[in-house]
């Protein structure tokens, strides 16, 4: 399918003066896999907040399955499908983990039922691995689970779109690819997957399409191996 | 990671789901419990304990209140002593107007304390925690200065107020107060149960601990802080509409006394704000602490040990009565 | 009142005279609120114990309120250094800074108040001194000494704090923590020592904004509620974390109080200081001169 699921246009954002975006561009086809990479600091998480509505951008407009959704609140967003994973992880730690699920299938979906909510929070638990820790606070879970407790909130939310941000910085080879393999599988469930990443070996085997933000402009944007071999690209990850 | 479920998976009920109706009857039947034995009792107890139980009672509900919005939601609220007096004053507005069962007047006072909530949060709670708070000090003097300077509710002098007449079923009219905030305390802690247990309170727990994510999670935040912030005002203005009938001479100074703004911030805070019951248990024990103490020392003297108790209770057991119950419990697994 | 030229220019100088004295008041709360994020609403209490303090050596020794400043606002230093140091131990390193922080703010302040009210009673305290009563007029315009000394203070005072803020190393680090903590860290400075000397600065100027409170005026415990308003709106409306912005609110805030006092009445005072701050948050939080 070639439909946008999510759209973006002309996004700015200044802050006291200082330009983070300058009017981004960024189309997420239904079903496919996106890579954001940019150096640190070129804007990347900041254009991640104003889509999912966070901060309001200065300029530009935001579509998502068609709606546009430049004014709507983020909490709205989430219910339409709009899901995301925080750099650092943001888990609410007066509840278990298995309540942190809850929270979105609660809130995000809308489930009534005690019954219901738990059942569906176990076989999310189940997705991410993190079914033995159900009822363990997350002040004692390792970063890889605290990453998978973010996937899993994410995910709870039953989203459209799934923007992964950073979620697999800081971890061993093997936990890099178990996420990619999650990653994958919940593509193949039709989870339209924007992830933003340093970590090049995984961006390149995950992304259909790799989008590249500097200095809070988008330089590149289009198949990976094209995309790598750009001379601004080169520049911007090694120097001139 | 594994892809099949680990062996032996049991499902499991969650725990934040509200399957434990018990909570909630066993609130009930303890104030049915407490109305019928005050009903019984009457006059054969000495006024003085009723006034000593209107106290606490009266704090029961003010910290309940204050601990929907505070504990419940981690919005702080300095301006209690606002509220109440709001309830206070409608009370006796509509007193100089009319003559109102007190019900009326509590419900009247209800909604104006409600509205009251609504609008300071809908100015403030789109920004930080911490300006919802000054606001809420700021407003608590703003309406101070109002009932100042407005003579018809007897500005700086204050104003008596003539005790209505009781009916029968009460052998005085202390009676028929402490019945009636027996009453309202068993509904101010059955609301903030109904509250915690529900979405209501899911929503402000992922608020409280981390207001963005929870956004992102499908939280609707304002909705959920709003309702909060008029939840607790309502409250706290309900508890103060008989106040003025129970005193019968109101002055701002009273209605508006730093005491009630400390208690009520001091007792969820000492009793534990995570759930229904701490508010109640640090009204209760405070509260008889300083009716002991006002006996025996000085007024001032009786607040400066709140602030100290207060101050202590944050930084060494800042989950209160509640914290420490909960970490016995846990030890004793 | 009638309204007259005369008046009005009287109410505006004094209010300009007024709003110096209250920038002296609110300059640690924009140290403390708007560069380090610390909700001290305990302040302005941390104001009266100076005020105390100065009216006890004068009572005891006879000592003008200059000397007492001199002795106590080294003090004020030390004892703002250690304050920080245990709710920073205590508060932010749990993470606990909203809910238990604030309420252990309250508690501060209201053992304060209180204690004050057991050691002192209610009643109020001045002093005097030579420059407590004489006016000097220029042309229409009289001011007295008693409050033009406070604004001279004030700004002085002001000025000091910004050239420290911008000109030493430490000053310079504290801006840099006010702006993005994380950095300073990566930087190799120490963040936690900066905010520690921040909030002694801080308090030091609360102790002098006391002392000149009592030459100002007498003086009883419960006078310090007035100036928590006063401290965060002038604190928000001038920006935050800007000095030049605290004392231009100090001074829009001294004017309008003077002229709702002189046309409307003094007891409508302290609910200007608190009105404008729901004004300034409900609809413009960023302030005159903030981010």
């Amino acid at each position: 399918m070639n439909v946008d699921i999510l759209a973006a246009q002309g996004i700015s954002k200044r802050f006291d003066g200082f330009a983070a975006l300058t009017a981004v561009d960024f189309i997420l086809r239904k079903g496919e896999r996106v890579g954001l990479i940019g150096p640190n600091g070129s804007g990347k998480s900041t254009f991640v907040n104003c889509l999912t509505g966070i901060i309001a951008s200065d300029d530009g407009s935001i579509t998502f399955d068609g709606n546009d959704i430049t004014a709507t609140p983020a909490w709205v967003r989430a219910k339409r499908g709009l899901a995301r994973t925080y750099q650092i992880p943001r888990p609410f730690r007066g509840m278990t983990v298995q309540e942190n699920i809850e929270v979105p299938l609660r809130f995000a979906v809308g489930l009534r039922s005690a019954r219901t909510i738990s059942d569906a929070a176990q076989v999310i638990l189940n997705q991410v691995g993190l079914a033995d820790k159900a009822d363990v606070s997350p002040k004692v879970l390792t970063q890889v689970e605290l990453r998978k407790l973010e996937l899993g909130r994410a995910l709870a939310a039953r989203p459209q779109v799934l923007i992964a941000d950073e979620v697999m910085a800081g971890l061993s080879d093997s936990e890099v690819d178990e996420i990619l393999v999650l990653l994958t599988r919940l593509n193949d469930d039709g989870i339209s997957i924007l992830l933003i990443e340093h970590i090049m070996r995984a961006v390149m085997l995950f992304s259909q399409r790799i989008v590249v933000i500097v200095a809070g402009r988008k330089i590149a944007d289009g198949l990976p191996d094209d995309v790598m071999q750009q001379d601004e690209v080169e520049r911007a990850y090694l120097g001139e | 990671m594994s892809t099949q479920a680990s062996p032996a998976y049991q499902p499991r009920k969650s725990t934040l789901v509200p399957t434990r109706l018990r909570s909630g009857f066993a609130i009930v039947l303890a104030g049915t419990i407490l109305i019928a034995a005050t009903m019984l009792v009457g006059s054969r107890v000495s006024e003085y304990y009723y006034l000593a139980a209107y106290t606490i009672l009266q704090f029961i509900v003010l910290g309940t209140a204050w601990n929907i919005l505070g504990g419940y939601g981690g919005y702080v609220n300095f301006g209690t002593a606002g509220f109440f007096a709001v309830g206070c004053y409608t009370t006796i507005v509509l007193n100089k107007l009319f003559q109102l069962p007190l019900l009326i007047d509590m419900a009247a006072a209800a909604a104006t304390a409600g509205l009251l909530g609504l609008a300071t949060g809908y100015l403030t709670l789109r920004l930080r925690g911490v300006f919802f708070s000054i606001a809420t000090l700021a407003l608590a003097i703003v309406l101070q200065t109002v009932i100042i300077n407005w003579s018809f509710v007897g500005g700086a002098r204050g104003v008596y107020v003539v005790r209505q007449e009781i009916s029968g079923l009460f052998d005085s009219y202390a009676h028929l107060l402490v019945t009636l905030m027996v009453g309202l305390a068993t509904c101010a802690v059955l609301a903030a149960w109904a509250v915690e247990k529900s979405w209501i309170g899911i929503g402000l727990a992922a608020i409280r601990d981390d207001e963005t994510a929870a956004e992102t999670s499908g939280v609707p935040s304002l909705r959920l802080k709003l309702i909060a912030t008029t939840m607790s005002g309502a409250l706290m203005g309900v508890a103060g509409a008989p106040f003025p009938y129970y005193i019968t001479y109101v002055d701002p100074a009273t209605a508006f006394s730093l005491a009630i703004t400390v208690n009520s911030i001091a007792m969820p805070l000492i009793g534990g704000t995570a759930t229904w019951w701490g508010p109640v248990v640090g009204a209760i024990m405070l509260g008889s602490v300083q009716q002991i103490l006002t006996v025996t020392i000085s007024s001032a003297a009786n607040l400066f040990i709140v602030g100290v108790l207060l101050v202590l209770f944050v930084t060494a057991a800042p989950r209160g009565v509640v914290g420490i119950v909960r970490a016995w419990k846990r030890g004793r697994k | 009142m009638n309204f007259s030229w005369d008046l009005l220019v009287n109410a505006i100088i004094s209010g300009v005279v007024l709003g110096g004295f209250y920038a002296a008041t609110a300059i640690g709360v924009t140290i403390e609120f708007g560069m380090l994020d610390i909700v001290n609403i305990a302040h302005p209490a941390f104001m009266i114990v100076g005020a105390y303090l100065a009216y006890l050596v004068w009572n005891s020794f006879g000592f003008d309120p200059f000397i007492a400043m001199v002795i106590f606002a080294p003090f004020g230093l030390f004892f703002g250094r250690a304050f920080y140091r245990a709710y920073h131990f205590f508060f932010e390193r749990r993470g606990d800074e909203s809910l238990q922080g604030l309420a252990f703010f309250f508690g501060i302040l209201f053992i304060i108040e209180i204690g004050l009210v057991l050691i002192f009673g209610v009643d109020y305290r001045s002093i005097t001194a030579p420059y407590i009563g004489p006016t000097f007029g220029i042309g229409l315009i009289s001011v007295s000494w008693r409050m033009m000394v406070p604004f001279l203070v004030g700004l002085g005072m002001l000025a000091g704090i910004q050239l420290y803020l911008s000109r030493t190393f430490t000053g310079r680090t504290i801006l840099a923590v006010s702006q993005d903590i994380e950095a300073v860290r990566l930087i190799g400075a120490d963040p936690i020592r900066a905010k520690e000397i921040a909030f002694g600065i801080a308090t030091a100027s609360a102790i002098v904004a006391g002392i000149l409170l009592l030459i100002i005026q007498p003086v009883e415990p419960s006078v310090g509620r007035e100036y928590i308003g006063r401290a965060f709106a002038i604190c928000v409306l001038g920006g935050m974390a800007s000095v030049p912005g605290t004392l231009v609110a100090s001074l829009i805030l001294g004017v309008a109080e003077t002229l709702t006092a002189t046309f409307f009445g003094p007891s409508w005072s302290p609910a200007v200081s608190f009105g404008l701050l729901l004004v300034t948050l409900a609809f413009r939080p960023a302030g005159i001169f903030g981010r």
